[in-house]
């Protein structure tokens, strides 16, 4: 078990220690709020935060792959308004057959990754301004094809939208939400792909070290494409499944902000923004805390629900700060015990 | 170890330094003496530059004492040894290129009036130091549109204003043309006669002969002798320099080389489009490549390699053309390339012994070009440590915290998994210890041995004339010269390396 498990995850031992940290905080955050509140442990609610959590870690999942090859994709939010929108949009409105529309809502965000991926390898324009642009374009282009109208399936589509909304039941009252299933599986593919073939080990390298990457006959460019198309790509899904499961999207704040969320839980998570580093696993996790934090914010603090965002700031602060401190004292020990060994 | 009674201007006393893995430095002793050009020689990795870093600041002492007029003095950083009138001109000019000549001389000190910079004082001040150092431009010339020579110069007259008393030269001639080379001698000669000290790092042996009052040598990182002036001539500072039988230190045995295993024909790099090289390489041969910094030679490798494509001309390898637009297809082809910067192009600092060691050869021990075969990387990994001795605690161990030596010998075993039949060197001992070169030295005769063709660039003399079956010479993009094993000597290769091509 525990071989199959790092195997999994890879062997980034300190990254398995941020992993146990941000797990730890998830738990007390997580306890504290159950105490305050104890519908917070509810089925209905316990369900409603795992089909969220499963939604914006697909998010996180495809953005951490962007930022370990230490790239930034600031147009995930857009990406989902374009698909969260456009379908339904397209099937009810337009009344497009929705296999045709479904294909599209994946082709097109994975030809957004690959024009982002070219302009960053090939023009070699900044992954910030490329997906800025980005984030700005997408949304633009939803607003205007659309109108700023609100699209919904109405009571159209129920068969496709148990995917979002449909659940395996476990017990009575409590059944497991089935995007959390399509996350399992996602998380699964993604860290095999990242620690077990040879184009995860690429996309580690290269965000070390680009250059020495290069210089070892790794074909750079190619994968930071790769990064870009699978990113937008699961940004496509996510749009998909957010909007399947609220039945309705408003072009104008669909999917607003969401490439902070889900970049917030990749760092959480212990992705570098310089690139290198990063597990599935704690993607996941840092996904969940942000979700459990916000939960908390509606429930326990009700008050204070509109000071989400400054807790949600403060607690990443404080989580990068604790970090880099704790990165230190490791350096200092090694150099201390190098000094030893020498002298 | 100096009777002389005259008057000390600094002085170095029991100086020590240690970095992760080395002993940079061990009981170092120097005197210099107001007006006196003290040069100061040894092997790359001998601790020159480490030394004087400690004398400007950059980096403090672990042990010893620095005297300043006989007075003990302790230097805390770099503007401590300025004011202490102890100014290091570094090998890699420190200015801002987009700034004017003036602005740069006055830098963080800038005279004001009335809260705003005074350009009127900066442009007459700069001027006074400018024609101190003999440069004759206007301060308010852009100092990136100056040649590097006169760059150099620039920074010798920022030294000045500052008073400096000792001024510290890192290899300044490195990257020099002949004509700015004597420039800046008659610049060094002048401030000598103004009492200015200056203690000249090289490790041009003709220049030391020519400028300086004194030679001191250090070999690993101790004192390995002193010479007056009368004494300084090539033999005896080589002597000092490498203490130690030359050609045992390089243990060549010539042999046959084989059949040609890299032809290079009329090819033209991005850099020099307008020069076309033509050479090639035998199997079993070790080719050495000199040339003055900038003269076109890592340029040439990383076109070979498709890190820079070439724009026009052909490679063969093993007589097949190939016509590399990336380092993916130079290692198809069966080269390989051991980069000059190890850290920026060869390493991935951050990762293990064993994933660096197994990067290259990642996709051909992949059984179906999608998984990593563990078992393969860990056998290479285990092969390779033993092969090259590299001592690491243990094959998990991240790269970035082994000496330069072993860091270089992962770069190599990365592509000795790969068994290529041509391999590039570029500098292939900048910076490791003496040992690790000795071992390096040895493994590149058992490849040679073994029919692999090498070519390899260095900027270390000693080096190219110890290792060389063949030297080719680069001066500006082009070759301007090939010397045999009989033919080499120090003067031919730099008559070649300065464009003479007459003389050779």
């Amino acid at each position: 078990m525990k071989t199959f498990f790092s195997k999994l995850i890879g062997s980034q031992s300190e990254g398995m220690k941020r992993v146990l940290g941000i797990f730890v905080l998830l738990m007390v955050v997580y306890i504290i709020t159950a105490i305050i509140n104890p519908n917070f442990v509810g089925a209905y609610n316990q369900e409603n935060l795992i089909r969220r959590t499963s939604l914006f870690g697909i998010l996180g999942i495809g953005v951490a792959l962007v930022i370990i090859t230490g790239g930034i994709d600031l147009s995930l939010g857009s990406v989902v308004c374009l698909v969260g929108v456009g379908v339904p949009w397209l099937i009810t409105d337009q009344g497009w057959s929705p296999w045709i529309v479904l294909i599209l809502a994946i082709v097109i965000p994975m030809l957004i990754g690959l024009s982002h991926g070219l302009l960053i390898t090939k023009l070699r324009l900044q992954p910030f301004i490329v997906t800025l642009c980005g984030l700005l374009i997408y949304r633009g282009v939803t607003r205007g094809f659309t109108g700023d109208q609100t699209a919904g399936f109405g009571t159209d589509l129920k068969g496709l939208r148990w995917i979002a909304t449909g659940e395996i039941p476990l017990f009575p009252g409590f059944g497991i939400p089935f995007p959390a299933v399509i996350l399992i599986v996602i998380a699964i593919a993604v860290g095999i792909f990242l620690n077990r073939t040879i184009y995860g080990r690429y996309l580690l390298a290269l965000g070390n070290n680009e250059e020495a990457a290069k210089f070892s006959g790794i074909n750079t460019d190619r994968m930071i494409t790769l990064a870009y198309v699978i990113c937008s790509g699961l940004a496509g899904l996510a749009g998909l499944l957010f909007v399947l499961d609220l039945n309705l999207a408003q072009p104008v704040d669909f999917g607003n902000f969401y490439e902070l969320y889900a970049i917030a839980a990749a760092v959480l998570g212990g992705c570098s923004l310089r690139g290198g580093s990063g597990t599935i696993i704690g993607v996941i996790i840092g996904t969940a805390l942000l979700r459990v934090l916000r939960n908390m914010m509606n429930m326990a603090f009700l008050g204070f629900q509109r000071a989400e965002f400054a807790v949600i700031g403060a607690v990443i602060l404080g989580g990068v700060i604790a970090d880099e401190l704790a990165k230190r004292a490791v350096a200092r020990k090694r150099a201390a015990q190098k000094q030893k060994q020498e002298g | 170890m100096s009777s002389d009674t005259s008057k000390q201007l600094l002085e170095v006393r029991g100086i020590g330094k240690s970095f992760p893995g080395v002993r940079a430095l061990n009981n170092v002793n120097l005197q210099l003496k107001g007006g006196e050009v003290l040069a100061l020689l040894g092997e790359n990795g001998a601790g020159k530059s480490t030394l004087m870093k400690i004398l400007a600041g950059v980096q403090p002492a672990d042990e010893g004492h620095i005297l300043l007029d006989g007075e003990p003095v302790e230097i805390k950083g770099v503007q401590d040894a300025l004011d202490h009138g102890i100014a290091l001109i570094h090998q890699e000019l420190n200015m801002a290129t987009n700034l004017s000549v003036g602005a740069n001389i006055f830098l963080g000190r800038e005279p004001q009036k009335r809260g705003l910079i005074d350009e009127a004082t900066i442009y007459e001040r700069s001027k006074r130091y400018l024609e101190m150092v003999g440069l004759n431009v206007d301060p308010n010339i852009i100092v990136g549109d100056l040649t590097i020579g006169r760059q150099q110069l620039v920074e010798i007259a920022k030294a000045l204003s500052v008073d400096a008393r000792v001024l510290i030269m890192d290899e300044p001639t490195s990257s020099l043309s002949q004509k700015e080379t004597e420039t800046l001698f008659t610049a060094i000669k002048d401030l000598r006669k103004r009492g200015v000290s200056v203690i000249y790092i090289s490790h041009r042996l003709g220049e030391a002969k020519e400028l300086a009052d004194r030679v001191s040598v250090l070999r690993d990182g101790e004192n390995a002798g002193d010479l007056p002036k009368e004494e300084i001539n090539h033999d005896s500072m080589v002597k000092l320099m490498v203490g130690r039988d030359i050609s045992q230190f390089y243990s060549r045995t010539i042999h046959k080389p084989g059949e040609v295993a890299l032809e290079v024909k009329n090819l033209r790099t991005p850099v020099h489009p307008t020069h076309e090289l033509n050479f090639s390489l035998r199997a079993g041969e070790i080719v050495g490549m000199a040339g003055l910094v900038g003269a076109g030679r890592t340029e040439l490798l990383a076109t070979l390699f498709g890190v820079t494509p070439n724009v026009g001309g052909e490679v063969l390898v093993s007589g097949k053309s190939i016509d590399a637009q990336s380092p993916e297809e130079a290692i198809n082809a069966g080269m390989a390339l051991v980069p000059e910067d190890r850290k920026l192009q060869g390493l991935i600092l951050e990762m293990s012994v064993r994933a660096n060691m197994g990067l290259a050869s990642l996709k051909r021990e992949s059984p179906n070009g999608i998984f990593m075969n563990d078992e393969r990387e860990g056998e290479i990994t285990q092969l390779m440590i033993q092969q090259m001795r590299v001592k690491t605690p243990s094959e998990k161990q991240v790269v970035r915290y082994l000496s330069g030596g072993n860091q270089q010998k992962v770069v190599i075993g990365k592509w000795l998994a790969m068994e290529p039949r041509v391999l590039l060197l570029d500098e292939p001992t900048r910076g490791i210890d003496v040992g690790a070169k000795q071992e390096i030295y040895g493994l590149m005769e058992d490849l040679a041995k073994s029919g692999v063709a090498i070519l390899f660039v260095s900027s270390e003399l000693e080096e190219v004339m110890g290792m060389s079956d063949r030297t080719l010479v680069m001066h500006e993009g082009q070759i301007t010269g090939e010397l045999t094993r009989e033919q080499l000597s120090e003067e031919a290769i730099m008559q070649l390396a300065t464009g003479n091509t007459e003389a050779a």
